[in-house]
């Protein structure tokens, strides 16, 4: 199942030797589309040559039908890609200097990589650019880190804002992507100045782009027609990807590492408690929310719980293992790190703590403090919970 | 050895080619493809050597290479590595690895080298601004929907076509 994590399986040595391979076939896809030759990119704001455009837009489509095509065979796990955390407006301005930048120096952070590897001097000089001027925006941050911070949301896609679903947005983009190709074309007979010299080493002939297109329209609409699993079937298609969790019951916490965890500062704690509203209103525990079972399969629910800080740590409650095991497995299928369930959820809770008492004081038994750990054994209980602080977000960009 | 430069590759097979890098970083990885965070860690590994205190004290410096932590021990590096071999195993094939200055022909080598430094500054300052370059941000994003990417990626195009006008004497006669 993909996502796989290349240097958490070969090793940081390994990992980094498949960055390496999957650098060069990066660098050996720009080089072949000629960016690294500034005139042709340039070219692009003259609408004389659409070659970034193009590809570029060549390159999303592919990839994203590629993405969303394996998600819906259950092949990948989207929950656990990481995508580019939205920051609106900073992007936005970012965006609008770098294209000014674009045009002035004729490359981006990437082409011009590829254009000092084929030894050009032009190339060479915008990327000791690039490098001054990654230091001079640290620099210069402390005056508007506000706003640099502003406008953040957290994995926000497209088929989000839209309120579509994903291969109804995917279908969109792919056919306009395909409006913007023929476009393109148009746009560049009507510019092309003489002698551009436009052979391509690959003859392509009118009918090859149409079979081009209609392969890619008839992808988009398979992912549309297939969709993205729900959490149900994505557990049947993961199932044994966390099932061994189960079974061994690591991810069942006693309740006094509950108190443990409870009592940590620098713990983010989400306790969700699944029993029925009178059972909650009878006795919970404090800051616990009562949640239904279905929640836990209400994207709008769950979004916030994936977006935890790596240091969030979720933690439900239920009556009898097979409600609390299904939510877990919800939450897991839907990409919420560091999910565990109360062991026996609250049936013991008072029976453990009943007739306990701190230096003769009696203790609230819905948030026991920390000292309540000092009665008991050290060895009452195993530790369980592992914080995995693996950041999906951010990317190779930070 | 002189070699004719080839010319380059229908821009849709390219870009498919791509599309396939991309997918696999992806698919290996957890995330897409970039270049400008790895450039941002040169930057640090080279300021580190002259002032380790000031990447200490600067907030985004600091990220990557406070104290002991070295800015390159990071798989981005890896990838621009990657990214500079394929680039030249490419140029070489394609007989376009060759020393030269590429530039419109209404200016000359050092005004072109000028701006080429401006530009990349602009590109560079732009690049941390919107936390990734085009291939960070718009492409990798882009495949995965992200709404930010798209919005970015639509602005640099309108940064670049806003300014065009206004400096076409650097590329015009080119193409």
């Amino acid at each position: 199942m993909l996502p796989i994590d290349v240097i958490a399986v070969l090793g940081k040595f390994g990992g980094y030797a498949v960055f390496v391979l999957i650098g060069i076939g990066f660098g050996v896809s720009l080089e072949l589309a000629g960016f690294g030759d500034s005139r042709r990119l340039a070219a692009q704001f003259y609408l004389k040559d659409m070659t970034v455009l193009k590809t570029m837009f060549t390159g999303i489509v592919v990839a994203a039908l590629l993405i969303f095509l394996s998600a819906a065979f259950g092949i990948l796990d989207f929950a656990q890609i990481s995508v580019t955390q939205t920051f609106l407006w900073p992007g936005i301005i970012g965006g609008l200097i770098m294209g000014v930048g674009f045009i002035v120096g004729g490359y981006c952070p990437g082409t011009s990589l590829v254009s000092v590897a084929s030894l050009k001097i032009d190339g060479l000089f915008f990327l000791i650019g690039t490098i001054l001027g990654a230091g001079f925006f640290g620099e210069s941050l402390p005056a508007f880190e506000d706003f640099w911070n502003s406008s953040f949301t957290d994995r926000y896609l497209v088929s989000d804002w839209l309120g579509w679903s994903i291969g109804a947005t995917l279908f969109a983009v792919t056919l306009m992507a395909l409006v913007m190709f023929y476009g393109a074309e148009k746009v560049e007979e009507f510019f092309r100045t003489k002698g551009t010299g436009k052979v391509w080493s690959w003859k392509i002939t009118r009918r090859s782009y149409l079979y081009g297109a209609a392969a890619l329209v008839f992808t988009a609409s398979l992912v549309w027609l297939i969709g993205q699993p729900d959490p149900v079937r994505k557990w049947n298609l993961m199932e044994n990807r966390y099932s061994a969790q189960l079974s061994s019951r690591d991810v069942f916490i006693h309740p006094l590492e509950y108190v443990k965890t409870y009592n940590e500062a620098s713990i983010k704690l989400v306790t969700l408690d699944i029993r029925s509203e009178n059972e909650f209103k009878n006795f919970h525990l404090t800051g616990s929310e009562n949640v239904k079972p279905e929640n836990f399969l209400d994207p709008k629910f769950v979004a916030p719980l994936s977006h935890l800080p790596s240091q969030g740590v979720v933690i439900l409650i239920a009556d009898n293992d097979s409600v609390s095991v299904q939510a877990w497995k919800y939450l897991k299928v839907q990409g919420v790190n560091n999910v565990y369930i109360l062991e026996n959820g609250l049936n013991d809770w008072n029976k453990l703590f009943e007739g306990k008492t701190i230096s003769g004081k009696s203790f609230n038994v819905a948030s026991p403090p920390s000292e309540v750990l000092g009665l008991f054994p050290k060895d009452v209980f195993t530790p369980k919970i592992k914080i995995s602080n693996k950041k999906r977000s951010g990317g190779l960009c930070s | 050895m002189k070699k004719i430069a080839k010319p380059v590759k229908n821009p849709y097979f390219a870009g498919s080619i791509l599309g396939v890098v991309l997918f696999s970083a992806y698919a290996l990885t957890h995330s897409g493809l970039g270049a400008s965070g790895a450039i941002s860690r040169i930057h640090v590994a080279l300021t580190k050597l002259l002032w380790q205190s000031h990447v200490d004290v600067i907030s985004t410096f600091a990220v990557m290479g406070a104290g002991d932590t070295n800015p390159l021990d990071h798989a981005s590096v890896f990838l621009l590595i990657g990214t500079f071999a394929g680039g030249m195993i490419s140029a070489w094939f394609n007989g376009r690895l060759k020393v030269e200055i590429l530039k419109g022909p209404q200016i000359s080598n050092v005004q072109r080298l000028i701006f080429a430094l401006l530009g990349g500054l602009i590109m560079g300052y732009g690049a941390r601004f919107a936390r990734g370059c085009t291939s960070g941000q718009a492409l990798s994003g882009g495949a995965v929907l992200s709404l930010g990417s798209w919005a970015f990626m639509f602005s640099v195009f309108t940064g670049g076509y806003a300014v065009a006008y206004f400096v076409r004497r650097l590329w015009a006669g080119s193409n």
